[in-house]
């Protein structure tokens, strides 16, 4: 784990959903994990109950600060169906009425 | 075994001329521009009542009569379901989601029981916007609300978020619903602006100053404080880099933070459908970049209202029918008139985008226009 200097609000959440910190962001960008997606994958930030709506412009953000590039270069992740959260029940029915 | 499941699919396939995704305020006014152009319309939305936002819209609205002003916006949507329900050819579905638009053409619509596949000729998305979230210690503590959840639970379902609301950010949004928490008898501690001047227009932010509510600018909250629920706040002036100034922090007491800070358009499916993007900051985050029909780098789908940049419900009403009467003309079907009509929308766009508060729409909407206004 790469040593970063703790910083005041480093235990405010960003991802609501999956429960991520400010400073669990913060350490994976420090780490090298530089996109969306790959932070996404390793802490779970966006992959909760609002899929990212919440926290994907905040680590947008916080990304475009630490490497130092304006926020409209920082790539977005992959938006893939479903855009919310699907019931198990829902799939097991599969298409149609019955 | 397999060639029943196939027969199964094609039978369940619906095939439909336009799907209009979400009925507030451009999705119903795109769903009727392709009723009375005569193609085939489905028109969805996730909720069970037409209107999107303007179902809290309590306000009556500014702006030209043919945008509905002095209306006031929760009485806009019946305008369009009474003229809707004209229309044999249009089929509306509440309750539904769209999952999901595939590289084949399938648009699958999902109603938390079951998956529907749609084979639209042309798709508008007209999905609105999602609010911004801040950054600040004990975010998560309850009491902590979005302005569009207490404008929710005032206006749509009578209820008050607390005694004493400390309001963040000063756009039209915080600005008015700052002053229907006072109407209905809520404290407002004061209104936190992080820029230098207020975001909304001043008619707005001078009612709440006659009523007594600070409106401070240049400053921003670093903590909710409490227990169990938010009890209070740190707040604190920021210097021109945004950053808090040390030593002007200071406690207000309340028991909701209201953030209004902004929109971000709500885009996902015009991402599954292949549309070029472009980040717009002016027209609140990604955006399609489209042509002035509305008509995005994918020429079946079209964007209107929030989803193509957020502006506010009269613009996205224009947006709507202009995404409505391109849509249905790039498949041979036109109302008498339409193209007077067309004209007419893309002046109203310009009259609504003109003046100090336009500029920077107009801007942002210059920025996401395709090179020369057409697409090759």
């Amino acid at each position: 784990m790469t040593d970063r200097p703790k910083r005041h609000d480093d235990d405010v959440i960003v991802c609501r959903c999956e429960d991520v910190t400010l400073g669990e962001i913060r350490r994976l960008i420090s780490e090298g994990y530089h996109t969306i997606d790959e932070i996404k994958r390793i802490s779970r930030a966006g992959m909760g109950q609002c899929q990212g709506r919440t926290c994907r412009h905040l680590i947008a953000r916080e990304l475009a600060r630490a490497l130092g590039v304006p926020q409209e270069e920082v790539e977005m992740p992959m938006f893939r169906p479903p855009t919310r959260p699907v019931l198990l029940s829902t799939i097991a029915r599969g298409e149609g009425d019955e | 075994m397999r060639q029943a499941e196939t027969t199964r699919t094609v039978n369940l396939l619906k095939e439909v001329d336009v799907a209009v995704i979400g009925a507030g305020p451009a999705g119903l006014a795109a769903a009727l521009a392709c009723a009375e152009a005569g193609v085939s319309t489905l028109l969805i939305d996730a909720n069970d009542a037409p209107g999107g936002q303007l179902v809290k819209q309590t306000h009556k609205f500014f702006g030209s009569e043919r945008q509905h002003a002095g209306t006031r916006g929760i009485q806009i949507p019946s305008l369009f379901t009474e003229k809707l329900a004209n229309y044999p050819n249009v089929e509306i579905m509440w309750n539904t989601n769209a999952s999901g638009f595939y590289d084949s053409g399938e648009l699958v619509l999902e109603d938390e029981k079951r998956f529907m596949k749609i084979l639209p000729k042309r798709m508008i998305v007209a999905a609105g916007a999602s609010e911004r979230f801040l950054i600040f210690r004990n975010n998560d503590l309850p009491g902590v609300y979005g302005a569009g959840a207490v404008q929710t639970l005032m206006n749509v379902y009578g209820v008050v978020p607390g005694d004493r609301v400390m309001m963040i950010g000063s756009g039209n949004i915080g600005l008015i619903v700052s002053y229907q928490l006072i109407q209905a008898g809520v404290d407002v501690a004061a209104v936190v602006e992080a820029a230098p001047c207020i975001g909304g227009y001043l008619v707005h932010a001078a009612k709440l100053r006659r009523a007594g509510v600070p409106i401070l600018t240049s400053h921003t909250v670093l903590a909710a404080h409490g227990q169990e629920s938010v009890t209070g706040a740190t707040i604190a002036e920021v210097d021109k880099e945004w950053q808090p100034m040390p030593g002007t922090e200071r406690e207000v007491e309340c028991d909701v933070i209201c953030l209004a800070v902004g929109l971000m358009p709500l885009v996902d499916v015009l991402w599954h459908a292949g549309c070029e993007m472009k980040y717009v900051p002016e027209l609140g985050g990604h955006v399609p970049v489209r042509d002035e029909n509305m008509r995005t780098s994918n020429p079946k789908v079209y964007a209107a209202g929030d989803s193509g940049g957020v502006e506010e419900a009269s613009s996205a009403m224009v947006t709507g029918e202009i995404a409505g009467i391109s849509a249905a003309k790039s498949l041979g079907h036109q109302a008498p008139g339409a193209d007077a009509r067309l004209a007419q929308l893309k002046a109203d766009l310009a009259a609504i985008r003109s003046g100090p508060t336009g500029e920077k729409i107009s801007a942002g909407v210059r920025c996401a226009t395709v090179c020369g206004g057409v697409w090759e």
